[in-house]
């Protein structure tokens, strides 16, 4: 099956694949600038996912599978809450309350810093990857 | 130090499992995962239990941030023994699903059934444990939507109807509840309970309280299944995997009652105004039409799950009836019914997975003699159908008993006597059933197989094992009542 013919769309695949780099860097510098300015995860991973459904409209869904299978989605889904739950358990260790980012560095600064940052990482992996299932879901049934 | 931590872990636990299981993808691994998350939540529970009993409330603030700002997990003597019923009837269910999991979902889904039902648990336990208003839609957002992905793995296509339908009232109930917990938040500028309690009686604008209090009523009584909201509920059980209809049976609609109870009395106060409407206009004609009008239907169902969904939204009937007194043997009746009626209608909904693990189906007028068949179910099916009915010496019993005598404490002789005409249309729907299983000669032109043919073991000994424990709380129903009737104590004094 082949939903768009290499041939006709020349003009948008080689824009696309200009793109879709500065899209994947712009999803990583909102992911890791929102702890200072507007973003975080849940945005970050909409953006990241943004360019693997543009990859998938313009070279077809079969392609976009292959590089990204279902297989690394669903592991990406789990590994992102795990990495937030993880957080949390790593702070109950060190004696302070579920998600205190207080205890996870030498200073509560640092800590709140660190904790902010891996828990937004979490978000970010689970809701790129939820994401995507989301289009794989959508476009792959008629 | 584990120790102030169990609130948290209670509701960790199985979060944790969840991915875990969705990583490791083998089915029966998947099971095992679950099954020990689910112990070690029942243990956390009963830990927790223990330590309310010996130190009173526990308050753990997550993330470090005390009370107002941030969100509280409250545990009290009223949500305390419904974190150790969540977490022990969904462990027995579990342990129960193994086998008619394997044969009614498709293989390669087990791992994904699983971990929906850890993050169903773990959101109905947080909707428990929790006590920030907010955090309460948070949880009931987690476990219906985990719930709606469970119903839709029954083997029927008819399930995807069953569980669209479930999706669009549920997700209309959240929405109000949603709606009522913004009102709120405008009105007092609050979300953790405890303070919303305290800011209610001299918020600014008491209509926006009233509007609030209207929209999170009515959510909650959707997500209850209270009579005249109640039409999701019969196709979400007849058509959803049998072990989870027995799950949900004893849970969802429990945890939502329970939710309704904090905020009529705990975070809107006993005192408050529109509370004589909302009680006596609203309330108990609804509850007293919906256990009338629920057994009869349930007396004309020929499918053992329909009847059985049938009657649970007449059971609810008699807690929110108990809840409608509002006085201390009312709230105790509810209370009390609320444990009973989960024991019983688990039970109940998993003797008839047994039957439909043998026959495929729970077509009441095709299981002539079954009790030849499968003596064990049936006699399982039979003893928690006289639980049901209220036979003394059962739970259902227990609960009876205490509704009438609040209903009579109150002057409410009508609804006591209306309570005992359901209870024999309760006898007549169990009594069908059982004239079937053990009189009627088979007759059938493709009668059930002869010979013994019980449910494998693994299913029959979990059931057994909740039989016992609720005749042990049937016989000794003073243990029970003790509890609800500290659990109302404290719903009726408000927080503290």
């Amino acid at each position: 099956m082949k939903l768009y013919p290499r041939q006709r769309h020349r003009v948008l695949q080689v824009i696309t694949k200009l793109i879709i780099p500065f899209v994947m860097l712009f999803a990583l510098y909102v992911q890791f600038h929102g702890d200072f300015g507007p973003g975080g995860g849940f945005q970050a991973g909409v953006i990241f996912a943004s360019a693997f459904i543009l990859h998938g409209l313009i070279f077809g869904l079969q392609h976009t599978r292959s590089v990204l299978t279902p297989t690394m989605l669903r592991v990406s889904m789990a590994v992102g809450v795990l990495l937030y739950l993880l957080t949390g358990v790593v702070s109950m260790l060190r004696g302070a309350e579920f998600l205190n980012y207080d205890v996870l560095l030498h200073d509560p600064i640092h800590g709140q810093h660190l904790g902010i940052f891996a828990v937004e990482l979490g978000v970010g992996i689970t809701v790129y990857a939820v994401i995507v299932s989301l289009f794989y879901g959508f476009a792959s049934k008629r | 130090m584990i120790a102030t931590q169990l609130p948290a872990l209670q509701i960790i636990i199985p979060l944790f499992a969840a991915p875990i299981i969705v990583l490791v993808r083998r089915s029966e691994l998947a099971w095992i995962i679950a099954v020990v998350a689910n112990l070690m939540c029942v243990l956390v529970a009963w830990k927790l239990l223990g330590l309310v009993n010996e130190q009173g409330i526990i308050r753990y603030s997550l993330g470090g941030w005390a009370a107002p700002t941030g969100i509280e997990y409250y545990v009290d003597s009223v949500n305390a023994p419904l974190l150790l019923l969540v977490a022990a009837i969904s462990a027995i269910v579990l342990l129960y699903a193994y086998h008619s999991v394997k044969k009614s979902v498709d293989s390669n889904k087990h791992y994904l059934f699983y971990a929906a039902w850890m993050l169903c648990l773990s959101g109905l336990l947080g909707m428990l444990i929790t006590g920030d208003a907010f955090n309460v839609f948070v949880f009931l957002e987690i476990s219906s939507l985990s719930t709606y992905m469970l119903i839709a793995f029954g083997s029927d296509r008819r399930a995807l109807t069953a569980s669209f339908r479930y999706l669009v009232l549920g997700s209309i109930g959240a929405s109000f509840i949603l709606i009522g917990i913004g009102f709120l938040y405008a009105a007092t500028g609050s979300l953790n309970m405890l303070d919303l309690a305290q800011r209610i009686p001299d918020a600014s604008s008491e209509r926006a309280i009233l509007v609030a209090f209207s929209f999170i009523s009515i959510g909650l009584m959707i997500k209850s299944a209270i009579f005249p909201l109640h039409a999701w509920l019969a196709n979400a059980y007849h058509h959803a995997p049998i072990t989870v209809t027995a799950f949900l049976a004893g849970t969802a609609t429990k945890v939502s009652l329970y939710v309704f109870l904090r905020f009529l009395f705990s975070v809107f106060g006993t005192q408050y105004n529109f509370e004589y409407l909302l009680f006596n206009v609203i309330l108990l004609p609804a509850a007293v039409l919906g256990f009338l009008i629920m057994s009869v239907v349930a007396v004309f169902q020929t499918d053992l799950r329909r009847m059985l969904a049938y009657s649970s939204v007449a059971q609810i009937g008699y807690i929110v009836a108990g809840i409608s007194l509002a006085t201390q043997a009312g709230l105790t009746a509810g209370y009390v019914h609320i444990i009973n009626h989960a024991m019983i209608k688990t039970a109940l909904f998993m003797s008839v997975g047994c039957i439909i693990y043998r026959l495929g189906h729970a077509h009441r007028p095709s299981l002539d003699n079954l009790i030849q068949t499968m003596p064990l179910t049936c006699a399982a099916f039979i003893i928690s159908g006289l639980s049901l009915i209220g036979v003394p010496l059962t739970v259902g019993f227990v609960s009876k008993f205490t509704l009438i005598g609040a209903a009579m404490e109150k002057g409410w002789w009508m609804m006591a006597a209306l309570v005992l005409v359901s209870s024999v249309l309760a006898i007549i729907y169990i009594g069908r059933v059982a004239d079937v299983m053990l009189f009627r000669k088979q007759r059938l032109p493709n009668p059930i197989p002869q010979g013994r043919n019980e449910a494998p073991l693994s299913m029959l000994v979990p059931m057994y094992g909740l039989i016992f424990m609720s005749l042990y709380l049937g016989v000794y129903g003073s243990k029970t009542l003790a509890v609800a009737s500290e659990a109302a104590t404290q719903l009726l004094g408000g927080f503290r």
